[in-house]
């Protein structure tokens, strides 16, 4: 019984690890894609942040400079993104293509001038990372049975970046529902002309949604290179941005229900690593390649109106133009 | 939208947008210390200098034409597939199963099967995205890009678990016999020494023309280019949207699988994890740049085929610059004629037609 709790605890707690980058990203794109601005690019900013968050943190030594670069990074590429789909009125989604593969190139090729270690960045420690935070009386409560153990385990012992993000959901949901900003926001995705009409200019609105996206987008690159690892890594976010705009339309486009399915789509990840060549009764051995096909499956399945519905924002893609 | 001369619009511009896009490639190289002529100097050198390098060029031309095909074909039609990577692995299934099937036949007779077996499970791939789009609604972007990850994990599993013959170590099919392979055309011409362009890259010629005759000459391609200029329209002069989003599809994702035809059936001769490599990708890139033009697109690949070639050359002589800096022209080619293809036509109108600044105001 009792290492059952422990084997849950630590699969809950990696469930966590993983879910975060994914709830950042999934949340960035919730502003974008809100404000009417669809982002295939996440996955380009996820990775820039990454990269430009190691990069900082290995020459400056602060961790917290690595992810205002990271932010950085991010709002750059949320800067070209805007250009080309508000400014120049382009194609939202080859724009958001073409980030992802300015990021995957860029990210390396820079990271092999700068740094010559085969597109790695040196390793960090000490307070280049962000190290875990001990909550208070975590080790104190530590011989508690249960709830000692789920509190050290589950609750105490991540990063900053980690407790943020969780934080941010219900600020996401109370900017979005609760102000005047969150309004016009959502106004702005569904019916831009709306907006215009009543003075507000669309152009700023998409703007700010866009850097918000970056700034949660960008801190969750910097989590996976400075947080969860200690460098930087050719294409290290691995998809996880493409996963995480899965997550967002499975969740509908709200915050709540973002976390939840951010949280099962790293929960998936989790224990893909445990069942490897374990045998189960009646299915027998689930192969690993199944564990790691299911978001998209189930996103697949969703997409296709099997199992409810998801309706985007309705103004999502298309470029505003004011009628002349 | 402004109008310009028709040799503005159909030259002018896209070749603007494509020197731009090399420009900010170039200034990059140029921020990390490095000279970007020198770089392009070795890089042509690799890719025409010597007969294997130019047939590597050819070789990669080949995947990038059939690639850049298959997403200009879609995006006639207003769809924007984003899948031929995955296409093109699963339809290395197709000419894999069909080719272990006859091992040991003669490849005149496998090839064509190759290629009928191949586009069958490309087509299959890309219909599936095709037909959600029609019937349940929803967008082939997000579809063909879950599709190449689920393509990615079932074929892993295919390759580890299902093909790998007992008592081989690496992740890969049985291969096939040499007589049943696509014959590499240096067989018959010494010229391109060990280089693996092979027949399938007569095959892309053909597609190319196929290709312009389909969309330009056909009363299916018209309705190919209706449905993607004006959906309603299409729809109101009787074409079925529905039935043109899933033929289309298919037929785009035929043309990725041939990528698999050019790789499993010529060059490795076997099939292997990710033997794509990202050559559906750059098929994005291509078709932009080629405008979606059987003529440009020709160009473009031929362009990445230098690149691509050019690029591995570049990775012995020049050790401060990657590879990945293909990767990064390809997303700036994307960016600049794609994504803001329109950025230049205002000022290009002012500059060519003056008088036009003052009949534009109101």
């Amino acid at each position: 019984m009792e290492s059952y709790l422990v084997d849950i605890t630590l699969i809950l707690d990696s469930t966590v690890r993983l879910a975060v980058p994914l709830i950042l990203a999934c949340l960035a794109g919730l502003y974008s894609e809100r404000a009417g601005i669809v982002d295939i690019g996440l996955e380009g900013k996820l990775l820039a942040g990454a990269f430009a968050a190691a990069a900082m943190s290995a020459v400056t030594g602060s961790a917290w400079l690595g992810l205002l670069a990271g932010i950085g990074a991010a709002l750059m590429f949320s800067g070209i993104h805007g250009l080309a789909s508000i400014n120049f009125k382009g194609n939202q989604t080859i724009s958001g293509v073409a980030l992802n593969f300015l990021a995957a190139g860029l990210t390396t090729f820079l990271g092999q001038s700068w740094f010559k270690r085969g597109g790695y960045t040196p390793q960090l420690s000490g307070d280049q990372r962000f190290n875990p935070i001990t909550l208070p009386f975590a080790n104190e409560l530590r011989e508690v049975p249960i709830f000692g153990q789920i509190y050290w385990e589950l609750i105490s012992g991540h990063n900053i970046i980690t407790y943020f993000a969780f934080i941010a959901v219900p600020v996401t949901a109370w900017v979005l529902f609760r102000t005047r900003f969150g309004l016009r926001l959502r106004a702005v995705g569904e019916n831009p002309k709306a907006i215009d009409t009543a003075g507000i200019s669309v152009t700023l609105l998409r703007y700010q949604a866009l850097i918000i996206t970056a700034v949660l987008v960008g801190i969750g690159g910097a989590y996976l290179s400075i947080a969860q690892s200690a460098g930087f890594n050719n294409n290290m976010s691995a998809g996880r941005g493409y996963i995480a705009l899965a997550a967002l339309i499975f969740a509908k486009w709200r915050p709540g229900p973002a976390l939840l399915v951010c949280l099962m789509f790293g929960f998936l990840d989790a224990v893909q690593f445990r069942i490897q060549g374990q045998v189960f009764p009646i299915i027998g051995e689930v192969p690993v390649q199944a564990i790691q096909a299911l978001p998209y499956v189930l996103t697949v399945i969703l997409l296709a109106g099997f199992i409810g519905r998801a309706v985007a924002p309705k103004a999502s893609g298309i470029p505003y133009t004011k009628e002349r | 939208m402004t109008a310009l001369p028709r040799w503005a619009d159909v030259v002018l511009l896209p070749l603007l947008n494509v020197v731009l896009a090399f420009l900010v490639g170039g200034l990059i190289v140029l921020a990390v210390g490095q000279n970007p002529l020198q770089a392009v100097g070795i890089m042509l050198y690799g890719a025409f200098g010597y007969g294997s390098g130019f047939g590597y060029t050819l070789y990669y031309t080949t995947d990038f034409i059939f690639a850049g095909l298959a997403v200009s074909l879609a995006y006639h039609a207003g769809l924007f597939n984003i899948g031929p990577e995955g296409q093109a692995y699963v339809a290395g299934l197709g000419v894999i199963l069909i080719g272990l099937a006859l091992n040991g036949t003669h490849w005149a007779i496998v090839f064509p099967l190759m290629i009928v077996c191949g586009a069958a499970f490309g087509a299959l791939w890309a219909f599936i995205p095709g037909y959600l789009q029609a019937k349940r609604g929803s967008h082939v972007v997000i579809t063909t890009i879950l599709f190449n990850f689920i393509a990615t994990s079932m074929m892993g599993f295919l390759i580890s678990r299902v093909l790998k013959p007992a008592g081989v170590n690496s992740d890969e099919s049985a291969p096939l016999d040499a007589m049943t392979r696509v014959p590499q055309l240096r067989t018959f011409i010494e010229l391109f020494k060990n280089s693996p362009v092979n027949l399938t890259f007569f095959l892309a010629i053909i597609a190319l023309v196929f290709i312009y005759w389909l969309i330009w000459r056909t009363k299916f391609g018209y309705s190919v280019r209706a449905l993607g200029k004006n959906p309603v329209a299409a729809n109101y002069a009787g074409i079925s949207n529905q039935k043109m989003i899933m033929i289309v599809m298919a037929m785009s994702g035929m043309l990725a699988a041939m990528v698999a035809v050019n790789n499993v059936g010529g060059v490795q001769g076997r099939l292997i994890l990710n033997f794509v490599n990202g050559a559906g990708f750059v098929g994005i890139a291509v078709a932009f740049m080629g405008r979606g033009h059987p003529v440009g697109v020709g160009l473009s690949a031929l362009l990445f085929g230098i690149l691509y070639q050019g690029g591995q050359e570049l990775a012995f002589q020049m050790p401060g610059i990657t590879r990945e800096m293909i990767v990064t022209i390809q997303a700036l080619v994307i960016l600049f004629t794609g994504a803001m293809g329109d950025m230049l036509r205002a000022p290009l109108a002012r500059l060519l037609t003056p008088s036009s600044s003052t009949t534009g105001a109101k």
